[in-house]
């Protein structure tokens, strides 16, 4: 692993999109750093943004670690991927009508039914439901890595509720607060388009009942979420209000909620609960995040839900092997993004060969995330290996596997000074009318040297991304 | 605004009402304690400061005899009586983070500050703390907040939730703190009167941050009669009880005028407003100072009840 790709230094040379920040760098003393970091830590504090990780209990108000050393696109780069994502999150949907219906492309062969029929992501309430204008997916994360100056993997897609969005918002004001001068400097595409894109996306796919402006909501788990900040953030930003389960209910043929001057009606949920908790009646009686009813009122045309119930049949990691087949099918056009080579350890060829190369692998779990339940082979000892290795014969078809690949690096700041540090990205599209993102996304970081896991519950940090202006 | 919101709001101030209440309970304990003839055979003052804040049961089973020091960790600090300062500020905080976008800056600054200082009072060495210390640490952060909200947030029924939460909690404490002075802390009725008797109304208006503006406003001898006239007739009062019961009615106003729609909690609460004005504090010891708070407990517990039923459940049809 001891070649990757440097986003900063090829040959020896600053690379464009770089090019100014080798002086800023250079400018800029430890003693001032160490200041600069400390304002930022406070500045995030001062806001609130916390997170919590699930499962570790700890201080749920624990600070994600921010780096200040921004990761930088060129407008030609950025175009590129824009394109790559907008085709995907299109091929995602257009998959997601399909299979609620008349399922074409199972029927022609060109994805095992049983990956899609029998998976547990699939949501039979809905089947022969769609969507308004077709949306199932109104918030598409796509998680990108680079190996190199033109090469890009599709890492996995989210057609659910991708988080992080808050901080790719978050960490360009606080950028632009400490380093003004950057901003003058670079030519910068601006993200803070993002929440009003996100309102009129959702009001782009409001039900065929609601006449007039409206209204929008997002449901949340509630405080004790790890994401609560950025639900309630984008709330705010919105200007719509924020509603837990016990806030709406339903009568007649609408959703309500409960405010003091009495009931009004809801017509587009941002859910940022799980497709299980959505409606007791439906899924898990014991839930009490959900609104019972919600589901019959939905089916009837009378709330739109984003993302839409069922939504995660196209995100998991075995049906993701498949997505450069929807895009062939459905848009007639060829992949512009890549994915990740991937063995299915369901299959007998695919596990024999997983098995044999297991310690060159990253192996994950089919409905893993979070950087949990997944091996690292590379990065891991022989009896880690060996461990895992038992895990997968126990039950195969909960495993896939991919090549490590060398992960592009980005300089960070660190105790010794600046140093590369391998990243990932995810960019937020939005899908409603139109389909469209704003320039830039989340920029993950693995902050310990030579690792490659850059979930924040694992110990990654963010940076701010930058997309230069043509 | 959805109801859950204006119940945390409304339950922000109550909190932070209740945490200060407790702060003045603790200094009227300390005060009694300096007394001379603390040890007559009278029933101690801190087993009086429990049973005011309701809490002796709970305590007796947890800690046993009434001794100072544990009677400050349970009332400041401890985390199972809910009535606690550290608790308090903990729910208040807990509501706040909940409603985080319907606070300013400067609003969730004042109650998250509180809550990281106060969890740095938690580690310190007791011996550092001084209760005087404490309890002036507790109505200063509550003065910060009052301050924020007052300078920052916006006059919307945001406001209106909050104050109704203040004046109800607060109309509560006066009531009851006054109830505890002559129900509680004195021994036997034959010391109505005494100097023991005054030297607790004089407590009980420092409790209440109110000793010299009961000076300025009435001058001369300390007496029952004016001290009840101070803390439940008098409208210069910040904490009588006419003042806190005209601060709801207002802001229940508020609240019909933006919203377009009176209900039966703005008549209710004219109709208390009405009968307070017109009481003297003849008619209260006529009643029977007991009696009449009694009543009025129950009155404001019924106001509370209505602004639920109207506002926070949602279902006004």
């Amino acid at each position: 692993m001891a070649e990757f790709f440097n986003e900063m230094y090829e040959a020896g040379q600053i690379r464009a999109p770089y090019a100014r920040l080798g002086d800023w760098t250079e400018a800029m003393p430890a003693e001032l750093r160490s200041l600069k970091q400390a304002e930022a830590e406070a500045l995030f504090r001062r806001i609130g943004i916390t997170f919590a990780v699930y499962g570790e209990g700890g201080d749920p108000d624990r600070l994600i670690p921010f780096d200040m050393f921004p990761r930088v696109f060129t407008h030609a780069e950025w175009r590129r991927l824009e394109r790559g994502i907008v085709q995907r999150a299109k091929a995602l949907n257009a998959f997601l009508v399909d299979v609620y219906n008349r399922g074409e492309i199972v029927r022609a062969g060109r994805i095992p039914a049983h990956l899609v029929y029998r998976n547990e992501a699939f949501e039979t309430a809905v089947v022969g439901f769609t969507p308004p204008r077709g949306v199932f997916s109104h918030i598409v994360g796509v998680d990108l890595v680079r190996t190199g100056p033109d090469d890009f993997f599709v890492l996995e897609d989210n057609c659910r509720t991708p988080s992080g969005v808050s901080y790719m918002l978050e960490n360009r004001e606080i950028m632009m607060r400490l380093f003004p001068a950057l901003f003058r400097e670079n030519r910068i595409e601006p993200v803070d388009g993002y929440s009003e894109a996100l309102r009129r996306t959702l009001a782009s796919v409001a039900p065929a009942k609601c006449d007039g402006e409206p209204t929008i909501v997002i449901l949340t788990p509630g405080p004790l979420n790890s994401a609560y900040y950025e639900h309630s953030f984008l709330a705010d930003l919105m200007g719509v209000e924020l509603v837990e389960g016990q806030d709406l209910f339903v009568e007649g043929e609408h959703v309500w909620m409960r405010t003091t001057r009495g009931p009004q009606r809801v017509d587009v949920i941002y859910r940022r609960i799980d497709d299980a908790f959505i409606d007791p009646l439906c899924s898990r009686p014991d839930s009490m995040l959900g609104v019972p009813g919600l589901m019959d009122v939905y089916r009837s045309g009378g709330v739109t839900i984003a993302s839409a119930p069922g939504a995660g049949v196209a995100d998991d990691k075995a049906v993701y092997t498949f997505v450069p087949e929807m895009i062939r099918f459905y848009l007639g056009e060829e992949p512009i993004l890549q994915n990740v080579p991937t063995w299915q350890c369901a299959k007998r060829d695919d596990l024999k060969y997983v098995l044999e190369h297991l310690a060159e692998l990253v192996v994950k779990e089919v409905h893993g995330s979070g950087g949990y339940g997944m091996l690292v082979g590379p990065k891991s000892t022989a009896e880690q290996v060996e461990a895992f290795r038992e895990r997968i014969i126990a039950n195969p078809a909960n495993y896939i596997a991919q090549p490590t690949l060398a992960l592009s690096a980005c300089p960070t700041f660190v105790d010794e000074g600046i140093a590369p540090r391998h990243v990932d990205l995810r960019p937020y599209c939005l899908v409603g009318d139109r389909v469209e993102l704003v320039p830039g996304g989340l920029t993950r970081v693995a902050l310990t040297e030579g690792s490659l896991v850059v979930n924040s519950s694992q110990g990654g940090g963010v940076k701010d991304t930058w997309v230069l202006a043509e | 605004m959805l109801s859950r919101t204006a119940e945390n709001l409304y339950w922000i101030a109550r909190y932070m009402e209740r945490a200060e209440k407790t702060a003045r309970l603790l200094e009227v304990g300390a005060r009694i304690s300096l007394m001379p003839g603390a040890a007559h055979g009278y029933r101690s003052e801190w087993d009086s400061i429990l049973r005011a804040s309701g809490m002796a049961e709970c305590f007796a089973r947890k800690y046993g005899d009434p001794v100072q020091r544990n009677v400050e960790s349970y009332l400041f600090f401890d985390l199972d009586n809910p009535s606690s300062i550290a608790s308090c500020i903990g729910q208040a905080r807990e509501n706040g983070r909940v409603v985080r976008t319907a606070l300013t800056t400067q609003v969730w600054d004042a109650l998250n500050t509180a809550y990281q200082e106060l969890k740095e009072l938690a580690r310190t060495e007791r011996s550092d703390l001084p209760l005087s210390m404490l309890t002036d640490w507790t109505l200063r952060h509550g003065a910060q907040l009052r301050g924020a909200i007052d300078a920052t947030q916006l006059r919307n029924d945001n406001y209106d939730f909050l104050h109704l939460g203040y004046f109800l909690e607060r109309a509560d404490n006066t009531a009851r703190l006054l109830d505890v002075k002559y129900f509680v802390l004195l021994p036997r009725v034959e010391f109505v009167g005494s100097g023991l008797d005054n030297y607790q109304w004089t407590t009980l208006l420092r409790a209440l941050s109110a000793h010299r503006a009961f000076h300025w406003a009435y001058g001369g001898e300390v007496t029952a009669a004016k001290i009840a006239h101070f803390l439940i007739l008098n409208p210069q009062c910040p904490r009588s009880l006419l003042t806190c019961i005209a601060g709801m009615s207002d802001h229940l106003d508020r609240l019909a005028r933006g919203y377009q729609r009176s209900t039966n909690v703005q008549s209710r609460a004219r109709a208390i407003l009405g009968e307070l004005s017109e009481l003297s504090v003849d008619d209260i010891f006529d009643e029977g100072m007991h009696e009449f708070l009694t009543r009025f407990i129950g009155d404001v517990g019924g106001l509370a009840g209505l602004v639920n039923d109207i506002y926070l459940s949602g279902d006004m049809r």
